[in-house]
């Protein structure tokens, strides 16, 4: 019986090995060198000189960490309830669709095939002030859009925006749980009486609320480490027309430091920032959304 | 006012679906007109031209960056599908000491921000001479990846185990159960992981950006960065060729869709529902 177990339990590891192997060199490593790096003044070049707690004191005094916190906290701030709502519509709508639902679905899903790197040139043209495809839009409403690319102010809103055009997956993951709400629960309502409001507010949403909650956590860490949509658009060789600092997003910034400055150490300390933030705010989330959520099961 | 409730959903529906594709139309007509007609809002180009993808041809070497990414592209997917499939069996057949304590230690790796190993896995790679070549675009891969690991196993947990058991008794192998009767069983998630790892590796950009150097060496959406930096931030501004070449990165994406359609909207849609 020993030797069945011994057995069992060497095949086991020889399949499970890769991702131990994988873990101790990319996960385990790292995550020890991070730290020790981070309490190092390193440029790749020279050795490692150990500086004690000197990279977390100027993290507080850097000035465009601060403006990149914030610049990160207001993106995700509006980014993610906008775009749970809006994704939730659209399935509510496809969900009551009778006809063309591949189709449109399709549709709504497309965007997400757009390559990050495309999504931040189509948002540089799409709301050119001059003469993109947003205020042309706005335009026919009499309304003067502002210098979405330009202007510090409308940068924020303009990637906002441009987040929505990726709703897509949301969309198809609500769609799935919206499918699985028991039908019986619409008849008894509408035996009751309830509208269309009521018996969304009252049985569709909460009996979705599991997922609508993944989506909010997964969006969330998701929107506070955003890189490629602004680091395209806003950042890059020879980029000094734009009006980069509101657009200076925390990972972009940690990126500029490790790969642009060669402040390795700094980097790897702005990068324990981010996961201490990441931890603190998905913490909240869950501590304050919970009570919202319904389990069919009860809550666990 | 059934009727009604319907026409309004359909022309809400339609309103939202032009919004989403009209970006493409538009990019797509933009990439056939002259400089100066760029900007114009008219669907069809007044002056019809393929001058913009010749000269995107002329001042990239676009062949070879989609070589270089379909290269990475197909490394990536088959390796992390692979080695992440092995895994996912590995903690969803076999019953070992400590198991569930290690597929939680999978698990929390999964909240660990990418930043915070960025540097040192850089490291790493540079260390070994790797910085500069295609290699750490894809061979981390060979180790599995926690989020394929988990999607995988949750399906291996839904597979009955009696046939596996009276394969064993009949004295078939670990390694030939897991080839030939697991891995067939579960062909629709190898297959959502295959297509979720194309689009992930086809579309980063923050990788090529850290390890790649040579222009000749770039994957495309390191080289549509590269010539947006050249073509737009350098200077004047050409959005012809810009967009062109978005075109061009894009194209490989929504054929990969239409292919995969059906796959990647039930991978998608299950990935949720385990909240």
């Amino acid at each position: 019986m020993r030797t069945m177990r011994f057995i069992e339990t060497r095949a086991a590891l020889l399949f499970i090995s890769p991702w131990i192997i994988g873990f101790l060199i990319f996960t385990a490593w790292p995550v020890i060198n991070s730290a020790y790096l981070s309490l190092t003044d390193y440029d790749v070049i020279n050795d490692p000189s150990f500086i004690g707690f000197d990279n977390y004191v100027t993290l507080f005094e850097d000035p465009k960490v601060g403006l990149a916190l914030r610049n990160t906290f207001l993106f995700t701030v509006m980014s993610v309830p906008i775009q749970l709502v809006v994704s939730l519509g659209l399935a509510l709508l496809l969900n009551s669709a009778t006809r063309a639902t591949g189709f449109f679905r399709t549709a709504f899903f497309l965007p997400k095939m757009t390559p990050p790197v495309a999504v931040g040139i189509l948002l540089l043209m799409l709301f050119n002030g001059q003469n993109g495809l947003i205020n042309g839009f706005l335009g026919i409403f009499g309304i003067d859009g502002p210098a979405w690319t330009t202007d510090p102010a409308w940068i924020k809103p303009g990637l906002v925006l441009m987040s929505l055009w990726t709703v897509g997956a949301s969309v198809v993951i609500i769609l799935a749980a919206l499918r699985g709400v028991p039908q019986e629960l619409y008849d008894s309502a509408l035996v009751d009486g309830a509208g269309w409001w009521r018996r969304t507010l009252r049985i569709t949403v909460p009996m979705i609320s599991p997922t609508l909650f993944f989506l909010f956590i997964v969006d969330s860490i998701n929107a506070l480490q955003s890189f490629t949509e602004a680091y395209t658009a806003f950042f890059g060789a020879g980029n000094t027309t734009y009006s980069n600092d509101a657009a200076l997003f925390y990972a972009i910034y940690l990126f500029q430091q490790a790969f642009e400055f060669l402040h390795m150490g700094y980097a790897s300390a702005l990068a324990w920032l981010l996961f201490i933030v990441i931890m603190a705010i998905t913490g909240v989330q869950f501590l304050v959304t919970r009570r919202f959520v319904h389990y069919e099961g009860g809550n666990p | 006012m059934r009727r009604l409730r319907k026409i309004l959903i359909w022309a809400a529906l339609s309103a939202f679906a032009v919004a989403f594709i009209y970006p493409f139309i538009w990019l797509l007509s933009a990439s056939f007109k002259p400089r100066s007609e760029v900007f114009d809002h008219r669907i069809l180009p007044e002056t019809f031209t393929f001058d913009n993808y010749i000269q995107v041809w002329q001042e990239a070497p676009l062949a070879l960056w989609m070589f270089n990414t379909l290269l990475v592209t197909v490394l990536a997917a088959t390796a992390v599908t692979i080695t992440s499939a092995m895994v996912a069996w590995g903690f969803a057949y076999f019953r070992f000491p400590g198991r569930n304590a290690l597929f939680g230690l999978l698990l929390a790796t999964m909240m660990l921000p990418g930043a915070v190993t960025m540097v040192p896995v850089f490291l790493i790679w540079n260390s070994l001479g790797m910085v500069g070549t295609l290699t750490p675009l894809w061979a981390q891969n060979l180790f599995g990846s926690a989020f394929y690991i988990f999607l995988l196993r949750q399906f291996f947990m839904g597979l009955p185990r009696e046939p596996f058991e009276a394969a064993k008794i009949d004295g078939a192998n670990n390694w030939t159960i897991f080839t030939r009767m697991a891995l067939p069983l579960c062909k629709p998630a190898v297959v959502v992981t295959l297509l979720f790892e194309f689009q992930a590796a086809w579309t980063d950009l923050m990788r090529p950006l850290i390890y790649l150097r040579d222009s000749s060496m770039f994957t495309v959406p390191r080289g549509l960065k590269a010539l947006l930096d050249q073509f737009g931030f350098g200077g004047e501004w050409h959005w012809e060729i810009v967009m062109t070449a978005s075109v061009i990165t894009t194209i490989p994406m929504i054929i990969l869709f239409f292919l995969g359609q059906k796959h990647f909207v039930k991978g998608i849609a299950t990935t949720g529902s385990k909240g």
